[in-house]
């Protein structure tokens, strides 16, 4: 079963499957979220919207619509 | 090959500009990229005795290829090699506590085949992150790289640098990092996707023998302390707490040298008014240059104080999660997370706001928060708002313990913020942008601010301030000044004949005297015939002449217009702090025609709400200008906020009368 980013629990580590095609396909994918790496959920912001992830040691914060366009493997 | 000029480069947040600064200290330019309002900084520094370099500083970007404005900047930078000024050497700034991120860009700027050096940077963050990096090891995947690292912060290994720089030599590629045409994929979204992800997998690669770190990210500080700045009770009560500090800064502090200032020109052009001979260029210098230059110079504590805590605050990394936590709650306006300093700002002054808009990078909601945040009230509002309030407002408590002038002062600020949130709603459907909005946004580490960046930020932006758009607001003065001062007839000359002069040249009966000329000098002059030229279109406002003359000479500034009223109604302004006479003065006007108060809740409120909505100044208009490059946007916030004004006070006195 496929999930996005936005749906991860925060502290969980999880493993980039995917970003679905559109307008910030590359613009994600040259964040540094490409198939196969391993990402970790640091935190929210109220409401759970946006996101904070640590992608290879730095911190990522992207909206939960960007979030949803990042497959990960189960 | 002697390199004249170099380009730096890199991701956001890699000490690019820390680099910059160390470089070129205060020998700095600040322009604009040819036709668009991208900052363009270059610089001049010595190599050695013999040497100098001009350095251009790149707006910071994460890939070759441009996804905004500023992106594009550095694409169209990069590939016009044949242009005369092309660097002879790219400085790329790299940041070793996160080598993948950044090695993107830096192999894609590689395989273009130009003259590059790369600048390790961060070098104390990945030691505290306990990351050990091999320069040799990341050497031999890009022959012909000069790898030097230099620490930002401290200056260490900056003469490797220089040296680098001198001794520079470019070699052609023999190999690329990734075998791909980059220019051929411009416009190739799914070949740029591919193309990331091959490099990433090289990149990978070659770090699994050129880097080693633990297992575990560190926990650092930094995670610790987001967990707080972010919390949905404690985040928002320190960025409250953050923002009522800065505010307490800026009235409190601002104040004691716009004083001063205000002091030194008053008194230097009554000096030249006394001093020089008296005709058309003594007045001219005195009553119209001098106080124009005063007041471009008067608004420098505001804008410098400001910057210097938001300068602070974006030195620090505390600016980002200050971005994180509000950008869910602007979407909904059409505006960014981003727009919340530019908007807070604007209720000190709204130049500084307009000013620090820069920072937002999608071009619909940059231009949306530039047009709106004048609405928020700004400190020059709050004489206005306070003598207006003391003329109309009666002295009384409501549910026992709100005392009502305080409530409707709390009104108009209210009134002015939901506005702008109302107007950017309007605005997100008007505007048409192409570029989506987007906030992936890197969160950088906390760091303690460098006071000598600071300092150079503050100077910057103050120098910006003084010659783009000070120019404008002194042109401005003085045409308001000649339309205050000239008469197309001499009538006032007449009346002023006719005026009995004091037998006793005591100074109290004096300065009646002189107080009642300015008035019959100002009721006479182009601008009081303008004031009365625009009656008609006032009196549904339920205002008249004189007043219409004190909305338009408070053009020059919001707080004009305490002494506009006090020169039309013949009041001495000198130590009366709370305007107690003028008050006096206005209470008793009596309409002649229906034997009315002149100023009554009605005409009161509506004045208030129009102060509220008019753009009326004209150094937030010139500001607007320099930031959009065009006179198509602040003559659009005139009319707009202008329309407003008018509606806004017509519905007032309608209701309340």
């Amino acid at each position: 079963m496929k999930s996005s980013l936005s749906k991860i629990n925060i502290g969980q580590l999880v493993r980039v499957a995917s970003i679905t095609q559109g307008d910030l396909q590359v613009k994600l994918t040259e964040m540094g979220l490409y198939h196969g790496k391993e990402v970790k959920v640091l935190f929210k912001a109220p409401f759970g919207d946006p996101i904070a992830v640590d992608v290879d040691g730095y911190v990522l914060s992207l909206r939960k619509s960007e979030a949803d366009l990042v497959q990960i493997e189960a | 090959m002697e390199v004249k000029h170099i380009a730096l480069i890199g991701n956001p947040n890699t000490g690019k500009t820390s680099l910059f600064n160390l470089l070129t200290g205060l020998n700095q330019q600040v322009g604009n990229f040819p036709g668009v309002t991208v900052e363009k900084k270059s610089g001049r520094f010595q190599l050695d005795q013999n040497h100098s370099v001009t350095v251009t500083d790149l707006p910071g970007t994460y890939s070759l290829f441009p996804r905004s404005r500023d992106e594009k900047v550095v694409y169209d930078f990069l590939t016009k090699k044949d242009t005369a000024d092309f660097p002879e050497a790219i400085a790329v700034v790299v940041d070793a506590s996160n080598l993948e991120r950044n090695l993107l860009f830096f192999s894609q700027l590689y395989d273009l085949g130009l003259p590059l050096i790369m600048v390790l940077s961060m070098t104390d963050v990945a030691e505290k992150r306990q990351i050990r990096y091999s320069s040799s090891g990341i050497a031999k995947h890009f022959p012909g790289v000069p790898i030097v690292a230099v620490n930002g912060r401290s200056g260490e290994g900056l003469t490797d640098l220089k040296k680098a720089i001198l001794k520079f030599e470019h070699s052609p590629r023999l190999e690329k990092f990734v075998d791909a045409d980059l220019i051929a994929i411009e416009n190739d979204e799914a070949a740029q996707t591919k193309d990331a992800e091959l490099r990433f997998q090289k990149i990978h690669y070659v770090l699994k023998t050129a880097i080693h770190r633990p297992a575990e990210n560190v926990s650092t500080f930094s995670n610790k302390l987001d967990k707080l700045l972010v919390h949905p009770i404690a985040g928002y009560a320190i960025f409250i707490a953050v923002l009522l500090i800065i505010f307490q800064f800026i009235f409190n502090f601002a104040n004691v040298p716009m004083d001063f200032i205000d002091g030194v020109f008053g008194d230097f052009s009554a000096w030249v008014g006394n001093t020089l001979p008296a005709g058309v260029f003594t007045d001219l210098l005195s009553e119209g240059i001098i106080p124009g230059i005063g007041g471009v110079v008067v608004f420098i504590p505001q804008i410098a104080l400001l910057f210097f805590f938001l300068a602070l605050l974006e030195e620090t990394g505390y600016m980002s999660r200050v971005v994180f936590i509000m950008d869910r709650l602007m979407r909904p306006f059409g505006l960014n997370g981003k727009s919340v300093v530019p908007m807070m700002s604007s209720v000190a002054c709204a130049i500084p706001g307009v000013m620090s808009a820069r920072n937002i990078s999608s071009w619909k909601d940059r231009m949306i928060t530039i047009m709106v945040s004048p609405l928020m009230s700004c400190s020059a509002r709050i004489p206005v708002y306070t003598l207006l309030i003391n003329l109309v407002i009666p002295d009384q408590e409501v549910f026992g313990f709100f005392n009502l002038k305080g409530l409707v002062l709390f009104g108009l600020y209210s009134l002015g913020v939901v506005m702008a949130l109302l107007m950017a709603v309007v605005m997100k459907f008007i505007l048409k942008s192409r570029d989506k909005s987007f906030l992936l946004l890197e969160l950088p580490s906390y760091k303690f601010p460098r006071m000598k960046y600071v300092g150079i930020l503050v100077f910057e932006k103050v120098r910006v301030f003084i010659w783009d758009a000070g120019k404008v607001i002194l042109a401005i003065s003085i045409i308001l000044w000649a339309l205050a001062s000239y008469s197309p007839n001499d009538k006032a000359e007449r009346i002023i004949a006719d005026l009995p002069k004091p037998l006793l040249q005591d100074s109290l009966a004096m300065k009646e005297y002189n107080v009642m000329v300015a008035s019959i000098e100002l009721e006479n002059s182009y601008m009081g015939i303008l004031g009365k030229g625009i009656e008609p279109a006032i009196r549904p406002l339920g205002y008249d002449w004189k007043m219409g003359i004190a909305l338009l000479t408070s053009f020059a500034a919001r707080e004009v217009f305490v002494g506009s009223m006090a020169t039309i109604y013949s009041v001495g302004v000198e130590d009366d702090e709370e305007n107690r006479q003028l008050i006096d003065r206005l209470r008793n006007q009596v309409n002649p025609d229906t034997g009315e108060k002149v100023y009554n809740l009605a005409s009161g409120g509506s004045l208030m709400i129009f102060y509220v909505f008019a753009m009326q100044c004209m150094a937030t208009l010139a500001v607007v200008k320099r930031e959009t490059n065009s006179w198509k946007w602040p003559i659009i916030q005139l009319l707009y906020m202008g329309v407003l004004a008018y509606l806004g006070a017509f519905i007032t006195f309608t209701l309340l009368s």
